[in-house]
C-alpha cells in the first residue's frame, strides 16, 4: 500500500548562500535527515520544544518552503506544478488563527478563495459548498460577511478548518492547531478535528508542544529533537514506555496533576549542532561513541524507530 | 469595504479629527487653498501673465490689484492663485509618482525577497547616498531646466522614502499566515499581491504620501526659486519667491505673498498628515501611545464599608476593576474578587484567558494601567494595611520590596539595553542604600540562588543573549532582589518549553521553601497549578466561583465550571477524548445578570439566571460560587 504521504531525508538549511554583497550567513540546519510514511486516515503527531523544527518541516510537508534535500510523495507521486502547491491535496490550519484570515476581506471572500482557484467552482456552486463546510464544523452562516477581527480565536480556528477542508485535502497539517487558544475552547477544537478526520478519511500531521494532546489524538508519534526525529513510535507506547532519553525527558518534564514538579533537567536546546549525538551534552547514559557518531534510526517495529546507541529497555 | 463599516469608520475619522483640532484646522485651511486653486480659471482674475510696466510694483490694496503687483506689473494675486495651483498640482503629482514607483520597488523587495530584493534595495541605497537636494539638482541639471523636469527629479529623490517604508512593511506582510493560506488557496503571486498585500500595505503608503507631499511641494518650489523649475512667464509659488528675491528690500509683498503662501500650504498639509497617520495608526488611535498613570485610578464606590483584617498576609475583599474608555462598552474584568493569602503560602489562581486573573493580580499593587483602569471598589489589605488607600510614595516603596512580580514574558520586564548585573544591582540599591560592589555581590548570590548556570559570566551578558529559561530566571532573580513576602508570578512558565517548564516550576517550588516566600501563582493549567500550589482560586468571568485546597478540588470540583476545566484538559497518559465545555465565556462588556457560568451549564436551572449567586461555604476550607454545586455541603 503507498502511504498517504512519505518523507524521504528531508533535510532543510536556512542562510549560507552567496548573497550580493555582505558575508554569507552561516548555515542553520532546521530539519535534518528526517523520513516518516503515514498511511491514510492515520495521524501523526510531531512533538518537540521550540525551535526544534517543527514548522519548519510541516511547511516543507505542504508545499511551502522547499527543502534542501531528500523527497516528499504524496500517494505515491511528486508534486505537481500546478495551482497551489500540491494542488490543494495538502492544507494546512495555522497556530494563529486570526493571523491566518486576511483582516481586510470578509469570511465569505477567504472561504471562496480556494474553491474558485483549486477547484474552479462558480459562484452558486461556491455559496452550496461554503454552506456545508459551515455545517460541518458548526459556525453560522451569517459569520459570513464579518471580517476576521469580530471572531474569537476559537471561532477563527473553526473558520480556518473550514478553509483548509475546502479544496477536499488528502492530508491536512495541523501546527500547533489549539495552542493559542482558550483551555476550554481547546477540547472543543480537538474533538472536532476528530470528527471530521472520520467523516472526511483525512491524514492529520498534527504538530504540537503539548505532549498530552498529541498522546490523545495521534495514532503514532514522531518526537523531534534539533531537527531529527529521535523517535517514532505508537502513541500509546511512546511517553509510557519511552526509549530515547530525550522522549523520557520530556515525558518526566510534563506537568500531571498530582506530581511534584519533575527533577531539574540539565540544558537546554543547544545552539549549534554538535558532533555525534545532539542530545548527549545532556544525556545521562551518553559515552565516548555517542559524542564520535551520530545515531542512525535502529528500527524497533515496521515503520517505527529510535535513534540511539543506547536505548532505554526497561518500561518504567 | 462594507457600507456600514465604511460609515464608521469615518465616524472614526470625524471624532479624531474633532479631537485633533489642528490636524481638522489644517484640512479647513487646505480646502480652501485648494479650492480657490481649482477654481482659478473660473474666478474673476486678470490673466496672470499680463505684464503692465506702467503698474509695476504696486503695494497691496491699490486699485484693481488687491495683493499689488510685481515688477513687470503682473497681478499678483491672479499670479498666486494661478501659481498656488501649479505648486499643488505638482507637488501632488510628485508624490503619486514617488509613492507609485517606490511602491512598486518596496512590495517586490519585500515580497519576493533575497536576490530581488538584495538589487533592488542596493539601488535605493545608492539614490540615498547622494545628498537629497544635490540629487534633484544633478537630475535637473542632466534633463534640463523645467517644471516637468523639476517635478521629475523631485519625485525621483523621494523615491528611496517610499521603497523603503513600503519594503518594511510587506515583508512583515509577507511572511503572515494569510499569505501562506492564500498560497495553499491556489492563489498565484500577482494575485497575492493584489489582494493580500496590497490592501494590507495601503495604510502605509498613504501615509508615507501625507509625511511627504509638504515637503515635495517645498522642493519644487526651491528648484523653482533658483531658476530651474517653473520658466517665465509661468508662475509657480517658487519662482514667484525667486522673482522677488531682488526686490526685498524695495517691495517686500513681492516675495512674502507667495511666501506665505508656501507657508500656510505646506503648514497645513503637515498638520492634516498628522491627523490622518494618528488614524490610520492603529496604536495611536487605541490612544496606546499616552503613558499610563503611576497608579490605577480608585473610585471606590464603597469608600465607608471598612473591613476589618486578620492575621493574614494579604487580604482581598470585593475587588472591582474596570476598563473605561470612550467610545467602547465599559469592560468589567473584575467584579469583587476576594483572595487571602498566608505567610509562606502558594495560592494558584486558575481561570481562562479573559477571565480577569492578569488584572486581579495588577489592581493589588494599582499595576493596573490608568486610563482606561479604575478600580472600582474593594480592599487589598497587605498585613493589615489598605493598599487601594495608600499615596503613590507609599506603593512605590512596597512595590518590588515587600510584594514582587514575575511576568509572563520576562523580556517586558527587563531592560534591553542593560547587563542582567547591572539590572540586578540597580533594582537592589533602589530600595535599599548599598555601596556598588556589596549589591554586585548580592546580584550574583541571587543568580545563583535561581541556579544560573556561569553566574559571574551571565552577570556580563544583556537579556537577548540569554535563552528563555535563562531570561525567566533573571525576572525571578529580579523579582527576588529585596527579599518580597509576597510573588506574585502571571504565566511565568507559559511561554517556555516543557523541559525548561519542569526547571522553573521546581525551581519556584525550591525557593518558596528556602525563603518561606508567600506565592501567587497565576495560570490557565491546572496540571501546572497542582505542582506548586496549596490552595486553588478558580476565576471566571471576573469572580472566584471556587475556592480550596488544590488537592481536595481536584478530587472532588463543587462548581461546574471548576470540573470542566478540568476534564477538558488532555492527561498525559489519560485516555483519549477530553470532555469538551461547550461554548464561549462571556464578554466582560455584556455580562450575563445571574450566574456568568449558565449558558455553558448543564446543571442550570431557572434561579441561576434570575439574579447574582452567591458565594457559599462548602467546608472550613472550602467556598463555592453556585446553586446546585457537585459537591454539597
Ligand atoms: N487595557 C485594557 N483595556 C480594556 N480592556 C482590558 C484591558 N486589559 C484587559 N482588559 C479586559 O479585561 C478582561 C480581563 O483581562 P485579563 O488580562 O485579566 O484576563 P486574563 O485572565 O489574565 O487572561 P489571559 O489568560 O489571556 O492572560 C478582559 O475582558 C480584557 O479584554
Ligand atoms: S545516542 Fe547516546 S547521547 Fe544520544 S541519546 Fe542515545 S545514549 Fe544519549
Ligand atoms: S449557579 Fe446554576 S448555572 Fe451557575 S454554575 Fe451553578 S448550576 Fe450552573
Ligand atoms: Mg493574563
Amino acid at each position: 500500500m503507498t502511504a498517504a504521504i512519505e518523507a524521504r531525508n528531508l533535510s532543510k538549511t536556512f542562510g549560507g548562500e552567496r548573497r550580493w554583497f555582505g558575508r554569507a550567513r552561516p548555515p542553520v540546519c532546521a530539519v535534518r535527515e528526517v523520513s516518516f510514511r503515514v498511511a491514510a486516515g492515520e495521524t501523526l503527531g510531531i512533538v518537540g520544544e521550540s525551535g526544534c523544527g517543527k514548522t519548519t518541516l510541516a511547511r516543507m510537508l505542504a508545499g511551502l518552503l522547499p527543502p534542501s534535500g531528500g523527497r516528499i510523495s504524496v500517494d505515491g507521486k511528486e508534486p505537481r506544478a500546478g495551482a497551489g502547491p500540491w494542488g490543494g491535496l495538502v492544507q494546512y490550519v495555522f497556530q494563529d488563527p486570526l493571523g491566518a484570515l486576511n483582516p481586510r476581506k470578509t469570511i465569505r471572500q477567504i472561504m471562496h478563495a480556494p474553491l474558485r482557484h483549486l477547484l474552479g467552482m462558480d459562484a452558486p456552486a461556491r455559496e452550496a459548498r461554503v454552506a456545508e463546510l459551515f455545517d460541518a464544523v458548526n459556525l453560522h452562516l451569517a459569520f459570513l460577511d464579518r471580517y476576521p477581527h469580530e471572531f474569537s480565536g476559537g471561532q477563527a480556528q473553526r473558520i480556518g478548518i473550514a478553509r483548509a477542508l475546502a479544496a477536499n485535502p488528502r492530508i491536512v497539517v495541523l501546527d500547533e492547531p489549539v495552542s493559542a487558544l482558550d483551555v476550554s475552547v481547546q477540547a472543543q477544537v480537538l474533538n472536532l478535528l476528530a470528527d471530521l478526520r472520520r467523516a472526511y478519511h483525512l491524514t492529520y500531521l498534527l504538530i504540537s508542544h503539548d505532549l498530552a494532546v498529541v498522546e490523545a489524538v495521534s495514532d503514532r508519534v514522531a518526537v523531534l529533537y534539533c531537527g531529527a526525529i529521535v523517535e517514532l513510535a505508537d502513541a500509546a507506547e511512546v511517553f509510557a514506555r519511552a526509549r530515547h532519553p530525550y522522549t523520557r525527558l520530556l515525558a518526566d518534564s510534563a506537568p500531571v496533576p498530582g506530581r511534584p514538579p519533575a527533577a531539574a533537567a540539565p540544558g537546554e536546546l543547544p545552539d549549534a549542532p554538535t558532533r555525534g549525538c545532539a542530545f548527549a551534552a545532556r544525556c545521562s547514559r551518553a559515552d565516548a561513541a555517542c559524542r564520535q557518531r551520530a545515531p542512525e534510526p535502529v528500527y524497533t517495529r515496521k515503520e517505527n524507530y529510535v535513534r540511539c546507541f543506547r536505548p532505554l529497555e526497561t518500561p518504567r | 469595504m462594507s457600507g456600514a463599516r465604511f460609515a464608521a469608520s469615518f465616524a472614526a475619522l470625524g471624532a479624531l479629527l474633532l479631537r485633533h483640532r489642528l490636524a481638522g484646522l489644517g484640512a479647513l485651511v487646505l480646502l480652501v487653498v485648494a479650492a480657490l486653486a481649482a477654481a482659478a480659471p473660473l474666478l474673476p482674475l486678470p490673466n496672470p501673465d499680463l505684464t503692465d510696466l506702467a503698474n509695476r510694483l504696486q503695494r497691496p490694496g491699490a486699485p484693481g490689484h488687491p495683493l499689488g503687483t510685481d515688477h513687470l506689473g503682473r497681478d499678483l494675486l491672479a499670479r498666486l492663485v494661478w501659481g498656488t495651483r501649479l505648486s499643488l498640482a505638482v507637488g501632488v503629482f510628485a508624490s503619486l509618482i514617488a509613492a507609485l514607483a517606490g511602491s512598486c520597488i518596496g512590495i517586490a523587495a519585500g515580497f519576493f525577497g533575497g536576490r530581488t530584493d538584495n538589487l533592488l534595495m542596493r539601488g535605493i541605497d545608492m539614490l540615498m547616498a547622494f545628498p537629497y537636494i544635490l540629487l534633484a539638482l544633478a537630475i535637473v541639471a542632466a534633463l534640463g531646466p523645467g517644471l516637468l523636469n523639476a517635478l521629475y527629479a523631485v519625485a525621483i529623490v523621494n523615491i528611496p522614502f517610499f521603497a523603503r517604508s513600503v519594503r518594511g512593511a510587506t515583508a512583515a506582510i509577507a511572511h503572515r499566515e494569510f499569505v501562506d493560506a492564500a498560497r495553499l488557496a491556489g492563489m498565484r503571486n500577482w494575485r497575492i499581491i493584489g489582494g493580500e498585500i496590497l490592501p494590507n500595505v495601503a495604510p502605509v503608503i498613504t501615509i508615507a504620501m501625507s509625511t511627504t507631499i509638504g515637503w515635495m511641494i517645498l522642493e519644487t518650489a526651491g528648484l523653482s526659486f533658483l531658476g530651474l523649475g517653473s520658466q517665465p512667464p509661468q508662475a509657480d509659488l517658487g519662482s514667484m519667491l525667486g522673482e522677488g528675491r531682488n526686490l526685498l528690500i524695495n517691495a517686500p509683498h513681492v516675495s512674502v505673498v507667495p511666501g506665505a503662501m508656501i507657508f500656510v500650504v505646506v503648514v497645513s498639509i503637515n498638520l492634516l498628515g498628522d491627523g490622518v497617520r494618528d488614524w490610520l495608526d492603529p496604536r495611536l488611535r487605541a490612544g496606546q501611545l499616552s503613558r499610563p498613570a503611576a497608579v490605577t485610578r480608585i473610585e471606590r464606590a464603597d469608600a465607608g464599608a471598612a473591613h476589618r483584617p486578620d492575621g493574614a498576609l494579604l487580604q482581598v475583599r470585593g475587588l472591582r476593576t474596570r476598563f473605561v474608555s470612550a467610545g467602547a462598552r465599559t469592560q468589567y474584568a473584575v467584579n469583587g474578587v476576594d483572595l487571602t493569602v498566608d505567610a509562606g503560602q502558594c495560592l494558584g489562581l486558575i481561570g481562562e484567558s479573559g477571565s480577569g486573573k492578569s488584572v486581579t493580580a495588577l489592581s493589588l499593587l494599582g499595576l493596573a494601567p490608568s486610563p482606561p483602569a479604575v478600580i472600582g471598589g474593594g480592599r487589598v489589605y497587605l498585613a493589615g494595611e489598605d493598599l487601594l488607600a495608600a499615596d503613590f510614595e507609599r506603593l512605590r516603596a512596597i512595590r518590588g520590596r515587600r510584594v514582587a512580580y514575575i511576568f509572563q514574558n520576562p523580556m517586558a520586564a527587563l531592560h534591553p539595553l542593560m547587563t542582567v548585573g547591572a539590572q540586578l544591582t540597580e533594582a537592589i540599591r533602589c530600595h535599599r542604600r548599598m555601596p556598588r560592589q556589596a549589591a554586585l555581590d548580592e546580584a550574583l548570590g541571587l543568580l545563583r540562588q535561581v541556579r544560573m548556570p556561569g553566574a559571574a559570566a551571565r552577570a556580563r551578558q544583556y537579556p537577548h543573549e540569554l535563552s528563555g529559561g535563562m531570561r525567566q530566571r533573571v525576572g525571578i532573580a529580579l523579582a527576588l532582589a529585596n527579599a518580597p513576602e509576597l510573588v506574585i508570578a502571571d504565566e511565568p512558565t507559559t511561554a517556555l518549553d516543557v523541559t525548561v517548564q519542569a526547571q522553573i516550576l521546581q525551581l519556584l517550588a525550591q525557593l518558596r521553601r528556602e525563603r518561606n516566600l508567600a506565592l501567587i501563582f497565576v495560570t490557565h493549567d491546572f496540571a501546572v497549578l497542582s505542582q506548586l500550589c496549596d490552595r486553588v482560586a478558580v476565576m471566571y468571568a471576573g469572580r472566584i466561583v471556587e475556592s480550596g485546597p488544590t488537592h481536595d478540588i481536584l478530587a472532588r470540583p463543587a462548581h461546574p465550571y471548576t470540573a470542566g476545566l478540568i476534564r477538558c484538559a488532555p492527561r498525559l497518559g489519560g485516555g483519549r477524548r477530553p470532555a469538551a465545555i461547550p461554548g464561549l465565556p462571556p464578554a466582560a462588556d455584556r455580562l450575563p445578570r445571574g450566574c456568568a457560568f449558565a449558558p455553558r451549564c448543564a446543571r442550570r436551572r431557572e434561579a441561576c439566571e434570575a439574579g447574582k449567586v452567591a458565594s457559599t461555604r462548602l467546608s472550613a476550607a472550602r467556598r463555592v460560587r453556585c446553586l446546585y454545586p457537585l459537591e454539597a455541603a
